[in-house]
């Protein structure tokens, strides 16, 4: 029988999984992005189970207005890479420090 | 004859179990291209497993959107950008211990807090869509354009300001190339294009006209 723990777990388990993707990965914005993409999964996924077990929509809402957001933020996100890939020919995380402080 | 509850617990493991394999394939393959092939398969695993909570909607549009249009975007940068793959790898191995210790006690704070026994306890209930006598999608769709209206509005704003931001980010305006300025175009007016001249007719050439010419004055 499907529980909510089941779900929940499952988040649990993909956004340590893309936590340990942000820290590994450090040098690839392009593996940081998709990890980020992965963490707003495992948050979506807590969202659904929560909406079914509730009854309630506002979860799915919600979901869908993140997947709205994620859309527009990996966008603009890509569109900055292939900038920042024109002018530096480099996306080594490392190596962009223009704008330390 | 199977019973269905356990060929539903059944398939939540398979899928489950592709999703979490999978998600390790992104953050641990060396090539770029077969991460984003791997959360291509994270995202339609998980979709699968959306579908055993019976939220359709949201499982079709996490394929459509993102596998259909986000993921085939990654794939475009990641093909379109000559990355050195070997210097990316740097420090993988430097920092493999302090995130597989981050994430490992982060999951053990996440499942503590959560108290997956008193948990286990809890069934997904019956279908709220199909106890009010609705589909899925109507269901979120009464929602969204009632009580969410203004919110639904401003993510279609969000969605245009990406696409005019995304296009103005990357656009390149390079020297020596003829392009259309299709506002002057249209705003063009015909005494811009056609000088009328003024002469006076020079009556005085050759002989007087012929008939036939007056005729095609006429």
């Amino acid at each position: 029988m499907l529980t909510l723990s089941h779900y929940i777990v499952l988040g649990a388990v993909l956004f340590c999984i893309s936590v340990a993707g942000l820290f590994i990965n450090r040098k690839n914005v392009i593996v940081l992005l998709m990890a980020i993409e992965l963490m707003l999964l495992a948050v979506n996924m807590n969202f659904v189970a929560f909406s079914r077990f509730l009854g309630d929509v506002s979860g799915q809402v919600f979901v869908f207005f993140i997947l709205t957001v994620a859309a527009a933020e990996s966008a603009i996100g890509l569109a900055i890479l292939v900038l920042l890939f024109r002018n530096r020919s480099t996306i080594n995380v490392a190596e962009i420090d223009s704008m330390k402080g | 004859m199977i019973n269905p509850q356990l060929f539903q617990l059944i398939c939540f493991y398979a899928f489950a179990t592709v999703t979490v394999a999978s998600a390790l394939a992104v953050i641990t393959l060396r090539n770029s291209v077969h991460a984003v092939l791997a959360l291509v398969l994270t995202f339609f695993s998980s979709a699968c497993i959306w579908l055993l909570a019976e939220a359709e909607f949201l499982a079709i549009a996490l394929i459509v959107v993102y596998v259909g249009a986000v993921m085939v975007l990654f794939l475009f940068v990641v093909m379109m950008l000559d990355i050195d793959q070997e210097k990316m790898r740097e420090g993988f191995v430097k920092f493999l211990p302090v995130g597989l210790i981050v994430a490992l006690v982060m999951l053990g704070e996440m499942l503590a807090l959560i108290g997956v026994r008193a948990m286990h306890a809890r069934v997904l209930g019956a279908n709220p869509a199909t106890e009010a006598g609705l589909s899925n999608t109507a269901w979120l769709g009464h929602a969204l354009y009632t009580d969410y209206l203004l919110p639904f509005e401003i993510a279609a704003l969000i969605l245009t300001v990406g696409v005019v931001a995304a296009v103005a980010l990357t656009l390149r305006h390079r020297g020596g190339v003829r392009y259309q300025t299709a506002s002057q175009q249209v705003a063009v007016k015909a005494s811009d294009r056609v000088r009328i001249v003024k002469m006076a007719a020079d009556t005085n050439y050759g002989r007087t006209p012929a008939p036939a010419a007056s005729e095609e004055s006429k």
